[in-house]
């Protein structure tokens, strides 16, 4: 097996994860709550990367942060780096691919919240953003760790945006999915059915935990 | 001092009704207005525009001498800043904490020691000792309307608002939680504001009575004035009952209770556990009136004489005023008031059977 692109596939996975909770959530939260006439568009532009191509995806945010770009000349002016066939600009873009599988589960679970959880909070005197963390979030949690598990699940299994963004840089931008590939390619399919197997065995667990639900516990 | 909430405003909804309500109501230490109506009259609305919930269109919202909303004015208080008490028709518990801290949820800012001993005041005050660690799951109705109420009661609200809080339980529940209620309101001396649309539990509760219909206020007053004197055929129709008096019950026996009404005494039946103050409820169409004929025998175990104050017609029936030692009101036909030749000041005797008579306890 390799275990370099296992571990930083696990990395890309965890960071991408986490930058979808802390951008996810309350981004989830305005979704449920706003009633403003538009937020459908919105809702597509997030549901987007379900059903677009990775390749195409990949297409357009490389060309996004690539030197040729305003955001991509920036970033270099700041960081003195390119984005793309980076560890970071394949972050980046494993954050937007993974979005929906993060954000559309916490929209759910925010929506299934009874109103009168948050407004009973509000007339106890307790601020909106603290009722956000201390009532929104505990209620909504089987929803959110779904969201999580999703996130972190299919970002481990990408392969079209980080051969398009990422290339195959061992280390660097060679995730699971591109060594299974290689590994193929080069006929060396015991390594592949290796790498392949665990892949598997990860997104079943993964799944169960998503569609996990102890008996009292809450729906989304 | 005499504090006051003062309401007057116009809130749109953007498919349904305009709701304007002018509301002026007493909010000293345990007053407790009722807001009553049909479903849909708007007293929900009202309710949660001073909770601060909603945001009326138009006007102005002053509890004392403070200023709670003022649209012209640009002030908005939020629900945090006006330090109220809600408690929603079904109880709103956090299904993630326990009973204890669903209590203390609201008294983060309250050093330790002081919020231990608040939790447990109030456990004791509303009888909830041994569910503490228990989640609103693992507990009944009733407890979990309990525990809303022990939530918001440990913040020390300055005015309670209530929104049909005992309509989801039983009657027998409702009955024991609504002198629950009373008692703890009066202990702990705080103003209340309550949505009903059951009679019973306004004429239970309630000094002050503001009757909705259509989301306009109809009438408003003490509670005794606006069921015995509605202001119009409307309120009359709402509040549904004609005779309302206060009495007291001065011996029970073989589930009939005997009333004393001003200086007369009935006969009625006796709801279990009924003693001290009541209020008398009559419907005037149960009220039979009987003219100079000698003593018949009927099942009617009252009789009362009375003098007619006051006849008035509604279509094909006669409502007639008496003065039998309290006010009664009797409902009769056309035809009956002819045969009986009905005139204002002239002598009649009531028949009253004492099922007719409904009792509302009030201590």
């Amino acid at each position: 097996m390799d275990f370099e692109a296992i571990w930083l596939s696990l990395r890309l996975a965890f960071f991408t994860t986490l930058i979808l909770l802390v951008i996810g959530l309350p981004l989830a939260y305005w979704l449920a709550e706003t009633r403003w006439r538009l937020k459908f568009l919105l809702e597509a532009a997030v549901a987007l990367p379900i059903i677009l191509p990775p390749t195409v995806l990949g297409f357009y945010i490389l060309v996004a942060i690539g030197p040729q770009s305003p955001f991509g000349q920036g970033y270099e002016a700041i960081v003195g780096r390119q984005l793309p066939f980076s560890f970071e600009g394949l972050l980046l873009a494993s954050v937007i691919y993974s979005f929906p599988f993060a954000v559309r589960p916490f929209v759910a679970a925010f929506s299934g919240i009874e109103r009168r959880l948050i407004e009973a909070s509000w007339c106890l005197g307790v601020s909106q953003f603290r009722t956000f963390f201390r009532v929104v979030c505990p209620v909504s949690w089987p929803g959110i760790l779904t969201g999580l598990v999703l996130a972190f699940a299919h970002t481990l299994g990408e392969f079209g945006v980080v051969l398009m963004v990422g290339g195959n840089i061992p280390g660097v931008t060679r995730t699971i999915s591109i060594a299974i590939y290689d590994d193929v390619e080069a006929l060396n399919y015991a390594k592949a059915a290796n790498t392949s197997l665990l892949l598997l065995g990860v997104s079943f667990l993964a799944l169960s935990v998503a569609y996990f639900r102890p008996l009292k516990g809450g729906a989304i | 001092m005499t504090a006051e909430l003062i309401a007057k405003f116009e809130k749109q909804f953007p498919a349904g009704p305009s709701i304007r309500v002018s509301l002026r109501c007493p909010a000293n230490p345990s007053s407790l207005t009722v807001l009553f109506g049909p479903s849909g009259s708007g007293k929900t609305t009202t309710l949660r525009c001073l909770a601060g919930l909603e945001w009326p269109e138009l006007g102005r919202i002053s509890f004392g001498d403070e200023t709670w909303f003022d649209r012209e004015r640009d002030i908005f208080l939020r629900p945090q800043q006006r330090r109220i008490g809600y408690l929603f028709q079904e109880d709103a518990l956090f299904p993630h904490l326990n009973v204890v801290h669903n209590i203390a949820y609201g008294l983060r800012s309250v050093g330790r020691a002081e919020r231990q001993q608040r939790v447990r005041e109030i456990i004791e005050l509303l009888g909830l000792g041994g569910l503490e660690h228990r989640h609103p799951k693992q507990i009944s109705g009733g407890e979990r309307q309990r525990v809303a109420l022990a939530r918001t009661l440990v913040c020390h609200p300055r005015l309670l608002l209530l929104d049909e809080p005992l309509s989801a339980l039983d009657i027998p529940l409702r009955e024991q939680l609504r002198r629950e209620l009373r008692r703890s309101l009066a202990q702990l001396g705080i103003p209340a504001v309550l949505v009903t649309h059951d009679r019973v539990e306004a004429l239970s509760l309630a000094d002050y009575m503001v009757v909705f219909d259509e989301g306009r206020i109809r009438q408003s007053g003490p509670i005794e004035e606006v069921f015995s004197k509605p202001t119009d055929l409307t309120v009359a129709r709402i509040v549904g009952v004609d005779t309302v008096e206060r009495a007291r019950i001065v011996a029970v026996s073989d589930g009939l209770a005997t009333v004393q009404i001003g200086s007369a005494q009935l006969a009625a039946s006796a709801p279990a556990g009924i003693n001290g103050e009541v209020y008398v409820c009559i419907h005037a169409g149960d009220v039979i009136l009987d003219k100079g004929a000698p003593v018949s025998q009927n099942s009617a175990r009252n009789r009362l004489t009375g003098r007619v104050e006051s006849l008035v017609r509604e279509g094909s029936m006669v409502r007639v005023s008496l003065d039998c030692g309290f006010s009664l009101k009797a409902l009769v036909t056309n035809q009956a008031c002819q045969e009986l030749v009905l005139r204002q000041g002239e002598q009649v005797t009531a028949l009253l059977k004492a099922p007719a008579i409904h009792l509302v306890p009030r201590g």
